[in-house]
């Protein structure tokens, strides 16, 4: 065959490129719109903020709101609690970022980076065990703190992780005081 | 299709002549449902059939159920409860339609055990194998997602916890998960999308089944000795192997009915004794059931994904040789989804020269333990994360990656196996002589 040994571009080899590019480049774009309609849509994507009246909880107790689809853990901690959570040393922590999207993400997990006031008495976090994100239960666990009953994880006072396969502390949604007993979410 | 020599169809009216000519679909059936199939297959060769029954059974009652359930958050669990109180045998449809995912997943481990013991994966059944494991690997997708739609508390929290599988995947996890969730927690899209693949993947598997039967009819069914049907001439062919009809579709239709006795049995007097009180419960954001545990058929690879904890060394090496982006979380879903995949290897990973493990003396006792691994993790898997189950759940998931990466390389090599029979028809006749009763196809000239 004459044209076996010609090794130089011939103007089919481009048609066949030019064609198979312009096959894979359809494609993946008849494709992409498939998956994408899978990500969230714009009503859930909305971003929704709530104001939760805290005037109620006591200390000792929390409250969970739903926000977002996921329960939000409210607490209202003792000085038991707040001493034993700032009694702890960060560098012993498995998990020594605070994961505080109020703060930049290189935050140490101080028990006071976790706080949303500065005494520390409240304690506002996502109630999703970062592991496989289950609900943690609250007053449970080795720890005085929350524990995740699907595979065992142990959070402290300050829902920092101390034991067990979760990976991150529990995070700390975007948080403010509007006034003295009402924090907005978001 | 190729294979042991056999009679081909060969229409005789003219109808099916002409039909022949056209489409050979007579043909094709003719030959699938004749497949010479080899004479001394036992009983542990009956799960294909119940398998493709149970098939049948879910998609026919899926359908009909489908027409009385509605995907939608407020309205899934009541739809559920509507089903179960006010459609005309509803309950019994919906209760064939949650045992009957036992039924196939106790078939399917029993089909893939079988295939295990008697070498079935080996050359040349490799493919037959590899679309199994595919076929499995969609009966536990379409299972999880066929679980959640209920809505009950186990149905949302094990959506979170197995989609969360997912977002342990570094760097694209989060985005991963998000994606199959379609919002950043489990609502709403998640079930709509959840019931319209659930109502798809049956028919892939359908799709796949068709397949896998094509495979093994191309390389022939393996049997309890492990050697191949000569295929010399048709007459040699025929002295190992019976038609499939009606031999065997009678032997499989007699197993059936008696597993159908003890399936109706489960269904009429015990329909949730398998299920979890928790998903009578409509689901609930704000509470996770307090032991939350997947169905039983997921338990054994649950325990695998639960014994790689953070203070296992092995996983400390690897977060440290991966520069810690292989966590505990990770190692985790790699070490389950690895130890099906390493199931899937099996016929690479075994060096041994023998097929049935009928003749590996050695062989026989390791896969013994192999069964009883997986019965203790399906135990363990089911048992609160603590002491003594995680340790448990550690040695036996060991156990399960030493079995076929260590175990069945090296037991080719060491093993002296016993010599088997030099034909099917050999093995036949010492089981069944034609004094018994057997056929007189001995040797006769």
């Amino acid at each position: 065959m004459s044209h076996a040994d010609d090794h130089q571009g011939t103007r089919r080899d481009f048609i066949y490129y030019a064609t198979a590019g312009a096959g894979a480049v359809v494609t993946g774009a008849a494709v992409w719109p498939l998956v994408n309609q899978m990500n969230p849509s714009a009503d859930v994507l909305a971003l929704a903020s709530i104001r939760v009246d805290i005037g109620a909880v006591d200390p000792g107790t929390q409250i969970t709101v739903l926000w977002q689809g996921k329960p939000v853990f409210i607490r209202n901690r003792t000085a038991e609690d707040i001493a034993e959570a700032r009694a702890v040393d960060v560098s012993d922590l498995p998990d020594q970022g605070a994961n505080n999207n109020n703060l930049t993400d290189e935050a140490p997990a101080t028990d006071e980076n976790r706080s949303l006031d500065a005494d520390g008495k409240w304690l506002v976090q996502m109630g999703v065990c970062t592991h496989l994100g289950c609900v943690p239960l609250g007053d449970e666990g080795d720890f005085g703190g929350w524990f995740c009953p699907c595979h065992g994880s142990h959070y402290d006072t300050a829902g920092r992780i101390r034991k067990g396969p979760a990976p991150r502390n529990l995070p700390v949604p975007v948080a403010a005081f509007v006034d003295e007993t009402t924090i907005q979410l978001g | 299709m190729s294979g042991i020599p056999h009679d081909h169809y060969e229409p005789k009216s003219n109808l099916a002549k002409g039909v022949e000519s056209r489409l050979p679909i007579i043909g094709l059936l003719y030959t699938t449902l004749t497949a010479p199939t080899p004479k001394n297959l036992n009983w542990m060769w009956i799960w294909g059939i119940v398998l493709t029954f149970t098939l049948v059974l879910q998609i026919a009652t899926g359908v009909v159920l489908v027409m009385h359930y509605t995907p939608h958050v407020d309205m899934a669990f009541a739809s559920v409860e509507h089903i179960m109180r006010d459609v005309n045998g509803g309950h019994m449809i919906r209760y064939f339609h949650m045992n009957g995912a036992s039924l196939f997943f106790f078939a399917v481990y029993i089909h893939m055990f079988r295939g295990l013991y008697y070498g079935s994966y080996k050359a040349p059944r490799e493919i037959t194998w590899i679309i199994g494991m595919l076929i499995y690997l969609m009966m536990m997708a379409a299972g999880f997602m066929g679980y959640v739609l209920p809505w009950g508390q186990m149905s949302f929290h094990g959506t979170a916890v197995i989609t969360g599988l997912f977002g342990a995947i570094p760097f694209v996890g989060d985005y991963l998960q998000t994606l199959l969730l379609g919002a950043g927690a489990v609502g709403q899209p998640a079930l709509n999308r959840f019931f319209s693949l659930h109502y798809l993947l049956p028919f892939i598997i359908a799709g796949l089944v068709i397949v896998h039967i094509w495979a093994f009819h191309t390389t022939g069914n393996n049997n309890p000795t492990g050697v191949e049907v000569r295929r010399g001439s048709k007459e040699e062919a025929a002295k190992d192997t019976l038609p499939f009809w009606p031999y065997f579709v009678i032997k499989d239709l007699f197993a059936l009915a008696i597993i159908l006795a003890v399936f109706m049995a489960v269904v009429g007097f015990m329909p949730n004794y398998l299920g979890h009180p928790d998903n009578y419960i409509p689901a609930n954001a704000l509470v996770t059931p307090s032991h939350i545990v997947p169905e039983w058929y997921y338990l054994p690879f649950y325990a695998i994904l639960r014994a790689f904890t953070a203070d296992v060394w092995a996983v400390q090496l690897v977060n440290l040789l991966s520069f810690g982006i292989i966590d505990a979380k990770f190692f985790g879903v790699l070490a389950m989804f690895g130890a099906i995949f390493v199931m899937a290897l099996a016929p690479w990973l075994d060096t041994s020269s023998v097929r049935s493990g009928r003749f590996r003396p050695m062989f026989k006792w390791w896969f013994a333990l192999l069964v009883v691994d997986f019965i203790v993790l399906m135990w363990a898997g089911s048992r609160p994360a603590e002491f003594p189950y995680d340790w448990i759940s550690l040695i036996g998931a060991t156990y399960w990656f030493a079995y076929f990466l260590i175990i069945l390389p090296i037991l080719g090599v060491i093993e002296k196996p016993l010599t088997p029979p030099a034909t099917i028809e050999d093995d036949f006749n010492a089981h069944y002589g034609p004094k018994d009763g057997g056929s007189a196809t001995t040797s006769a000239e």
